[in-house]
C-alpha cells in the first residue's frame, strides 16, 4: 500500500482517536479483536486452519510432497510458504503476479517458521540425498480488514499443528489416507506493533493501515517470550525505547494468540 | 397481447423475464430483448403505468444528476481536479465549478484541493459516455477536514437519511457528531471519540437492519444505550 497520498487531516483525527484510546471499533490501542481458530477445515489438504480476527479471515493449508533434497543439504527436507491475497478479499488487491504485500507476508511467515525451528528439517529426510518430505504452506486471504500478517502466521502455525503425513506405498503417495502427525517442535506466532505519531498499537484495522508510519512484526516462540523473527516496515524509524515497549507488548499479546490457538476447534477431517 | 409476469415488490434476479409484449416500457434496471423486458439487477419489481423498473437491492453506485456525493481527489489536471466518487467512472471538477473564490491564472491548484483530499460535491452533469461533472459552487460543498469515512451500500442511503432526514438528524443530535451522507454510499463523520464510534455503529446497524419497521426508534434506543 502506498503512503504517498495520505490525507493529513484524516491522519490527525486518527491520531487523536488513538491518543484518547477510542479506536474506530471502540477498542483500546493494545487490544486484539476476537480471535477464532478452526483447525482441519480443508479435507483435501494435509493440514489446514482458518483464522478469524474480527472481520479479517485468513485460510492456510499444507501439502506434503516427496522431492530430492538440495545437493548441499542431502539429509534435510524443507518448507515453502506461498501467500495469495485474493482480489475478492479487498478492493486494494489486484489479480496477477504476486505483489509486494503478498511476497512480504509469505517471507515473514516463512522466516518465523524456519528460524523459529517449528519443524526439524532433518526429520523430514527419507533417504540420504535422494528423498525427503517438503512441506508446502499456502496462505490465502478470504477477507481483509487489516492485520493480515498476524492472522496469516497464526493460520500457518495452526495448519502445521494439524498436518498428518500421507501414506506412502511403493514410492507413490496416497493422499487419501493419512498416518502419523507431522512433528512440530515450536509454535511461532507473529505480533505486529504499529506506530502512528508516538502511539503504538496492535491489530490494525484496514481503515487505520494507510496511516501507519512504521510497523514491527515480532515472531514469538513461547510464553517465555523467545523471539525468532523480526520485520520492520514503513518509512519512519522506531526509537530504542519504542522497540523495547513494542517487544514487551508483543510478548504479552502473543500469550493471547497462543491461548486462541490452543482453544482452536478441530473440524471433521 | 402483453403480460406483466411479476407482482410489484416481488424480488427478481438478473435475467428473469419481467414482461412480454410491446405495451410496456423498460425502466431503470431492465432492458428490452425482442418483445420481452428482462431484469438487469437483483431488485424489487416496480410498475408505474406502462413503465417497468426495478429498485436495486445491491450494487455499485450509478451517478445521477443532482446527487450530493463524497469523493476523493485522485489527480490534478490542467483544467481542474479528477475525483474518485466510488463508482466505475471518474468525475471531474473544473476550475470554474471548484470554488466561489477567484482562482488566478497560474495558481498552484494543490492549494485548493490536494491529491488525497475528500470533498463534498454535487453532480451537475452525467453524459451518455459517463463523463461526470461535479460542482462545489455552493457554501455547503467543501473540503472535508479530518474525521473518518465509512462505506455503506448505496441502496441503503435513503434509509440512513430517513424520511425528511429524520434518521440522520436524530443521530446527529444524540451523538453530537457532524455527519455527511453521500448518495454514493460514503458517509463522513466527525465528533468526540465516543459519540463518533456510536454514530458509526448506528449507521452500520441501519444498513444491516434496513428492512425492519420502526427503525428510527430502535436506533434511538441503541444510541442512548451505547452512550451510557
Amino acid at each position: 500500500m502506498t503512503r504517498t497520498n495520505v490525507n493529513k487531516s484524516f491522519r490527525a483525527h486518527l491520531l487523536n482517536k488513538l491518543q484518547t484510546d477510542y479506536r474506530f471499533d471502540n477498542r483500546k490501542k493494545e487490544e486484539y479483536r476476537d480471535i477464532k481458530v478452526e483447525l482441519g477445515v480443508i479435507s483435501k489438504a494435509e493440514g489446514s486452519c482458518r483464522v478469524t480476527l474480527g472481520d479479517t479471515i485468513v485460510l492456510a493449508g499444507t501439502k506434503l510432497g516427496i522431492e530430492r533434497p538440495y545437493p548441499d543439504r542431502p539429509d534435510t527436507g524443507s518448507i515453502t510458504v506461498n501467500a495469495e491475497l485474493l482480489p475478492m478479499s479487498s478492493p486494494d488487491f489486484e489479480s496477477g503476479p504476486p505483489g509486494i504485500q503478498s511476497i512480504e507476508l509469505a517471507r515473514v511467515v516463512d522466516r518465523s517458521i524456519r528460524e523459529g525451528g517449528a519443524i526439524d528439517f532433518k526429520k523430514l529426510s527419507i533417504e540420504h540425498g535422494e528423498k525427503a518430505w517438503f512441506v508446502f504452506i499456502d496462505i490465502v486471504s478470504m477477507n481483509n480488514d487489516g492485520n493480515l500478517m498476524d492472522a496469516a502466521c497464526l493460520a500457518a502455525t495452526g495448519a502445521l499443528l494439524n498436518t498428518k503425513y500421507p501414506n506412502v506405498k511403493d514410492g507413490i503417495i496416497d493422499y487419501k489416507n493419512h498416518g502419523k502427525d507431522l512433528e512440530i517442535e515450536a509454535q511461532p506466532l507473529l505480533v505486529t506493533v504499529n506506530k502512528i505519531g508516538d502511539s503504538l498499537f496492535v491489530d490494525a484495522l484496514r481503515a487505520e493501515e494507510p496511516y501507519i508510519e512504521a510497523r514491527l512484526s515480532i515472531g514469538i516462540l513461547d510464553d517465555k517470550g523467545t523471539i525468532c523473527a523480526l520485520q520492520k516496515g514503513g518509512t519512519t524509524p522506531f526509537t530504542e525505547e519504542e522497540i523495547a515497549k513494542a517487544l514487551d507488548l508483543a510478548i504479552l499479546k502473543s500469550k493471547e494468540l497462543r491461548k486462541a490457538l490452543k482453544g482452536g476447534k478441530t473440524g471433521k477431517k | 397481447m402483453s403480460k406483466v409476469l411479476f407482482e410489484p415488490k416481488q424480488i427478481v434476479v438478473p435475467g428473469e423475464t419481467l414482461a412480454e409484449g410491446m405495451d410496456n416500457l423498460p425502466g431503470e434496471g431492465t432492458f428490452r430483448d425482442g418483445d420481452k423486458i428482462v431484469a438487469n439487477v437483483l431488485g424489487l419489481m416496480n410498475v408505474k403505468g406502462r413503465l417497468i423498473s426495478l429498485i436495486p437491492l445491491s450494487g455499485k453506485y450509478k451517478p445521477k444528476r443532482d446527487d450530493v456525493i463524497i469523493g476523493r481527489v485522485t489527480d490534478i489536471a490542467s483544467k481542474g481536479w479528477i475525483v474518485n466518487i466510488n463508482c466505475a467512472y471518474h468525475a471531474m471538477i473544473t476550475l470554474k465549478d471548484a470554488t466561489s473564490d477567484f482562482i488566478p491564472k497560474d495558481a498552484n491548484l494543490s492549494k485548493y484541493y490536494d491529491v488525497g483530499d475528500y470533498v463534498l460535491a454535487k453532480i451537475v452533469k452525467v453524459t451518455s459516455q459517463n463523463l461526470i461533472d461535479l460542482s462545489m459552487r455552493d457554501p455547503r460543498f467543501k473540503k472535508l477536514d479530518g474525521g473518518r469515512l465509512i462505506e455503506i451500500n448505496t441502496t441503503k442511503v435513503p434509509r440512513v437519511i430517513g424520511k425528511a432526514a429524520s434518521m440522520i438528524s436524530m443521530i446527529k443530535e444524540k451523538t453530537g457528531c457532524r455527519i455527511f451522507v453521500g448518495q454514493n454510499g460514503l458517509v463522513w463523520l466527525k465528533g468526540e471519540p465516543k459519540g463518533e464510534n456510536v454514530a458509526a455503529e448506528a449507521i452500520l446497524k441501519i444498513e444491516r437492519e434496513s428492512h425492519l419497521s420502526g427503525l428510527t426508534d430502535q436506533i434511538e434506543k441503541f444510541i442512548v444505550k451505547s452512550l451510557k
